[in-house]
Parts: structure tokens; C-alpha cells; sequence
């Protein structure tokens, strides 16, 4: 019981895949799976920032809304070249991670209301400097198309950028003491306080990161699509959070960890992949389905939790 | 003299700011000062008024409802394709089915401890999927009942029948918060659910009250969206509305934690949003800035209130 707890993401996603196995030819084949990796890349570069959010504590709803603005901003610079578009793109979703987490901090406002207000303001910026139109991506700017379309050797970019981050981001939670204050501050915030731990900067860290991470997010997604669409990443945040709660890092805090968010994100991914592959099913079902799996996996979750 | 004594306590920040904005649209935006654009922002405002109502019980019991805009299109999606049946048959069974989307939240909520935010995700992402099934597999399916398109298009007087609607929601809220057992329940169980518990409050079943009434409201705004509409649009009635309703209860100055409920709180904030979308409109400001002064609306307003807990 203590394993399945620990680790029912991983045994629903291993049974995803022997059920795909079993069932679809194209399921095994090295272009589906890169396909499925590299479409859920985006979407695990927010779930990871949200990982880092959620373990200390929080929520972060802004990530979709922060994703529009790197890409939008990225979109803007990439006749200026490539690294001053990705650093621009990526430094400005940090930035209002930040902010984010600066009000949390300082103002004491709920993370809740501070990253809707976010969103809000966000997309709201996104739209205003883009006058609502999509901004084509300079061609020149290639090293930014590369991260979006290009591969290392003959791996996607995106896949190896996706890998990459999980690694650095499993081993800062794990071995660098920010990591460990996470896990703490996520624990008991005053038991933190009163130990001496900088919380408030440790807080600030994890918002920044996650609009870090939606800011990659961004600048990919606008390498991919040739263009930063002020409209993109409308309902990541729900996205994110439900790839992190069915991995099984706790909402409440303190209980999770990188590789479960990966799981979940993968699981999430497979699942889509064989509706798909399936074809038959329709997207409207698919959204029952998905809604139907979350409730599940949380169900379980919570009974197995209560157990021990 | 104490000047202190002159600044009005945090409570009425949010209406403060209401009147503001009111005062500077009547003095500069033309035709703000109208009856017709009065009733206006009040029809605007009827169906968030709605979510926010329901909306305002659920924070209070320290939840929150992720799912009343799928809620919405669900009713919406029902009503529209029974509505060759009759008036009575079409809306009940919307209504029903809203109430049951809430029912399951509150059952999940109560019963298993699921964290409220993850089980109405949940609901709002199937419950979004099952509105399109519902509409025929993802139709508009148009509405040509006279009595239901009422609902959303007709008038006593000069008062529209949403806004009507909006208030009798209002009315009853007050009342069930103030003057009955299920009120006080409601704020025991934000207040602290396990004294609540030991202190014989029948916290699950108030928990699962509180969803399906929420659901209830948020179906009943969904008909009236999709009898405006004249049609059921189950990917756009009630999009994003779990946002405006939140954003309407936390600027009214229901806390986010629990134990606490204002209902004439909720009107302000709704009204505050409403004011701004309505005036920015007015003065042909792209509705990008509105979104950005709504942000920093929704910010002051919890900053201004966040000192009364503690």
C-alpha cells in the first residue's frame, strides 16, 4: 500500500503504456512517443514551476497568462536575435513572477488572489501590446525557431530541454538548501519562520521560478508556432495543476517532489495519446474523461493517504 | 480631533471605492448618468451576480467552486435541447441537472476530503465536455420557447428579468445567511470545521448544501446567458466565469479562509467589476486596460481588508 501511494502515477502510467502496446500499433514507435514528449514539453516546463509553488505552499494561477507574455515578448525582440528574444521572453515572465511573490511576501495577500490578479493584468498586458494580433517571429532569429522546431542530434529540442530541467529541478529540491527550505516552508511555514529560514525569499525564489519556467514555456511555444499569440496558454494553470496533483504531490504542501510531476505529466500525455490513437472517441468525451480520470486519481489518493 | 476616526474602517473600503468609481463615470463618461445605461450594467451584472451569490457560501465554508461556469453551460445545453417539451420540462431538468454537477462536488467534497479546488477543477473540466455532448455533440441549438426566452430578454416595467431574478437571489441569501440554522452552519464550518463537528453542526451535509446550492444559482445564470443568446453555445456560456465570480466575492470582502460571509459585500464587488467593464467600454478604452485596472482593483481591495482578521 505504501508503494502504491508513493507511487500509483507511475503504475497508471506503466498500465497506459502496456495498454497502448497491446492495442496500437503506432503507440511503440519512436515518432509517436517523440510526439508525445514533445507536445507535453510546454505544459511540463509550467508543471514543474507549479511543482515548486505548490510543494512551499502555494498556487500560482498566472502561469498561462505568463507564458503569453514571453512569447509575446519574445516575439517582439527576435529581430534584435535570438538570445536577446529568449532572454527577454524568459526574464520578463520571471520578472512578474517576482512580482507575484512580492506581494505574497510583503503585502501578505493570498497566493490565490495575487496570481488571479495576475492572470488577469497579464493577459490583459499581452493583449494591450499586441493589440490583440499574433506577432509573426523574425526568421533571422533562427536560434529561436530551434527551440521550438529544432533537435540535438536526433532529439527534439524541446524533449531535451524538458529532460534537462526535470534533472536540474529534481536535484535542487533534493541537494541545494533552497530546495530543502521548499519542503519546509511547505511543511509548516511558522515552524520555518521560527527556525530562522528566510521564508519570504525562499517564496519569492518558487514564484520566480515558476514564471521562469512558464517564460521557457513561452519562448518555446512561440519557436514552435513562428509567432507569439497574445491568447496562448489560456487554462494552463488548470492543466498544470491537475498534471501535479495526479502525480501525487499534496496541494497542501510539503509532501512531493519533481520526478512525481513528471509522471503526472506523462500520464496525462499517454492518456490524451490513446484517445487519440483510438480515434473514435470525441474531444468532448475526451474532456469527460480527463475531468473523470482526475476525480479518480485524486479519490484514490486521498483513501490511500488516510490509510497510513 | 481624531483625523482616524474619519477614515472609514476596512469594511467599507469596497464600497468606497464603488462610489468613487461611480461618481468619476457619472462626471466624465457621457451617458453614464442614464437610466438606460443603469439597467444596463444591472442586466450585465445579473448572471455573475448569480455565480458570486453561491459562490460567496462556498468560500465562506472555506471551499471554493472551480466548476459553476461549466455548471452553466450544462444547464444552458439542457434547457436548449429540451425545450421543444415545454417550459416546465426544459428548465426543471436543467435546474436538476445543475444541482446534481453540485451535489457531486459536495458528496466528493464532504465525503472523500478531496480538496475543493481539485474536485471542481475536475468537474469543470468534464462538466465542460458534457455540455457539448449534451448540445448534440457540440451544436448551437437554438431556443424558440417563448417563456424561456423571457428568462433572459423580458421585462416588468422597465426592470429586466434577469436583474429580478438577481435580486430575488440576493434577497434569499440574505435571509438563509442571516436568519437561519443553515447561515450559522455555514460560517461554523469555515470557521473551523472540526469545533464545528464536535459542536453537533452537521457539517457534511451543510458542505454538500452549500455546493448544489451554488450549482443551483450557477444554472439558473446559465439559462438565462443561453435565453439571451436565443441558443445554446456550450463552449462560451459561462467561460471563465468561476474567475469573475471569485474576483467579485474577494473584493466584497468575504475572505478567502473561511468563517466569514458578506452577501451585500458581494454586490459591491460585482457591482466594481461591472462599473469598470461597463464605463471602460463606454469610453472605447481596449478592453486589455480594463482587464489591467480590474487586476489592481481586485489587489487594493483584499490589501485594504486583509487587517480585519487579525
Amino acid at each position: 500500500m505504501r508503494f502504491l501511494r508513493r507511487s500509483g502515477a507511475l503504475v497508471a502510467l506503466v498500465v497506459a503504456c502496456i495498454v497502448g502496446v497491446a492495442r496500437y500499433e503506432a503507440f511503440l514507435t519512436v515518432e509517436n512517443l517523440s510526439n508525445v514528449l514533445r507536445q507535453n514539453s510546454m505544459l511540463g516546463f509550467v508543471a514543474l514551476g507549479m511543482t515548486f509553488v505548490i510543494l512551499s505552499g502555494g498556487i500560482d494561477l498566472s502561469v498561462g497568462a505568463l507564458l503569453a507574455v514571453a512569447g509575446v515578448v519574445a516575439a517582439m525582440l527576435a529581430s534584435q536575435g535570438a538570445i536577446i528574444a529568449i532572454v527577454g521572453g524568459i526574464g520578463a515572465a520571471t520578472l512578474l513572477g517576482i512580482v507575484n511573490g512580492l506581494l505574497i511576501t510583503k503585502a501578505r495577500i493570498q497566493p490565490f488572489i495575487v496570481t488571479l490578479a495576475m492572470l488577469i493584468a497579464a493577459r490583459g498586458a499581452a493583449l494591450a501590446a499586441t493589440a490583440e494580433q499574433s506577432i509573426r517571429v523574425d526568421p533571422t532569429a533562427t536560434g529561436l525557431t530551434w527551440l521550438g522546431r529544432g533537435s540535438i542530434g536526433r532529439v527534439p529540442t524541446p524533449i531535451v530541454l524538458l529532460i534537462l530541467a526535470y534533472l536540474l529541478g529534481a536535484l535542487m529540491l533534493r541537494y541545494t538548501r533552497f530546495g530543502r527550505y521548499v519542503y519546509a516552508i511547505g511543511d509548516s511555514e511558522e515552524a520555518a519562520r521560527l527556525m530562522g529560514l528566510r521564508v519570504d525569499r525562499v517564496v519569492i525564489g518558487t514564484y520566480a521560478l515558476s514564471g521562469a519556467l512558464a517564460g521557457l514555456a513561452g519562448v518555446v511555444l512561440a519557436g514552435r508556432l513562428g509567432a507569439g499569440q497574445p491568447v496562448a496558454g489560456v487554462g494552463w494553470e488548470l492543466d498544470a495543476i491537475a498534471a501535479v496533483v495526479v502525480g501525487g504531490t499534496l496541494l497542501t504542501g510539503g509532501q512531493g517532489g519533481a520526478g512525481a510531476t513528471l509522471i503526472g505529466v506523462l500520464l496525462l500525455g499517454v492518456i490524451f495519446n490513446l484517445f487519440n490513437l483510438e480515434g473514435t472517441i470525441s474531444p468532448w468525451w475526451q474532456w469527460v474523461l480527463r475531468g473523470g480520470f482526475l476525480l479518480g486519481v485524486v479519490i484514490v489518493q486521498s483513501k490511500l493517504q488516510r490509510e497510513e | 480631533v481624531n483625523w482616524r476616526r474619519l477614515v472609514p474602517g476596512p469594511e467599507y473600503a469596497a464600497l468606497g471605492v464603488l462610489i468613487i468609481l461611480v461618481l468619476v463615470n457619472a462626471l466624465f463618461t457621457p451617458n453614464f448618468g442614464t437610466a438606460s445605461n443603469l439597467w444596463n450594467v444591472l442586466l450585465q451584472l445579473s448572471t455573475v451576480m448569480l455565480a458570486a451569490v453561491g459562490m460567496t457560501f462556498v468560500i465562506a465554508t472555506g471551499g471554493v467552486d472551480l466548476s459553476v461556469g461549466s455548471t452553466m453551460a450544462i444547464a444552458g445545453a439542457i434547457a436548449a435541447v429540451l425545450a421543444p417539451q415545454g417550459a416546465a420540462i426544459s428548465l426543471g431538468a436543467a435546474l436538476t441537472g445543475a444541482t446534481l454537477v453540485g451535489v457531486l462536488n459536495g458528496t466528493l467534497i464532504a465525503w472523500l476530503r478531496v480538496q475543493p479546488i481539485v474536485v471542481t477543477l475536475a468537474t469543470l473540466i468534464a462538466g465542460r465536455g458534457l455540455a457539448q455532448i449534451i448540445s448534440h455533440d457540440g451544436e448551437l441549438v437554438s431556443i424558440d420557447q417563448p417563456f424561456f426566452l423571457a428568462l433572459g430578454r423580458g421585462h416588468v416595467g422597465p426592470v429586466p428579468i434577469p436583474v429580478i431574478v438577481a435580486l430575488t437571489a440576493v434577497a434569499a441569501a440574505v435571509f438563509v445567511l442571516r436568519a437561519t440554522t443553515l447561515g450559522r452552519y455555514v460560517l461554523a464550518v469555515g470557521g473551523n470545521a472540526r469545533a464545528a463537528r464536535l459542536a453537533g453542526v452537521p457539517v457534511r451535509k451543510t458542505l454538500i448544501t452549500v455546493y448544489a446550492a451554488s450549482a443551483f444559482l450557477s444554472g439558473v445564470a446559465g439559462l438565462i446567458v443561453a435565453a439571451r443568446l436565443g441558443a445554446s453555445d456550450a463552449a462560451k456560456i459561462g467561460q471563465n466565469m468561476e474567475l469573475d465570480a471569485i474576483a467579485a466575492v474577494v473584493v466584497g470582502g468575504t475572505a478567502l479562509a473561511g468563517g466569514r460571509a458578506t452577501i451585500g459585500g458581494t454586490v459591491v464587488g460585482a457591482l466594481i467589476m461591472q462599473v469598470i467593464a461597463t464605463s471602460f467600454n463606454m469610453l472605447l478604452v481596449p478592453y486589455s486596460w480594463s482587464l489591467a485596472l480590474k487586476a489592481a482593483i481586485i489587489l487594493i481591495a483584499v490589501y485594504l481588508q486583509r487587517g480585519k482578521r487579525a
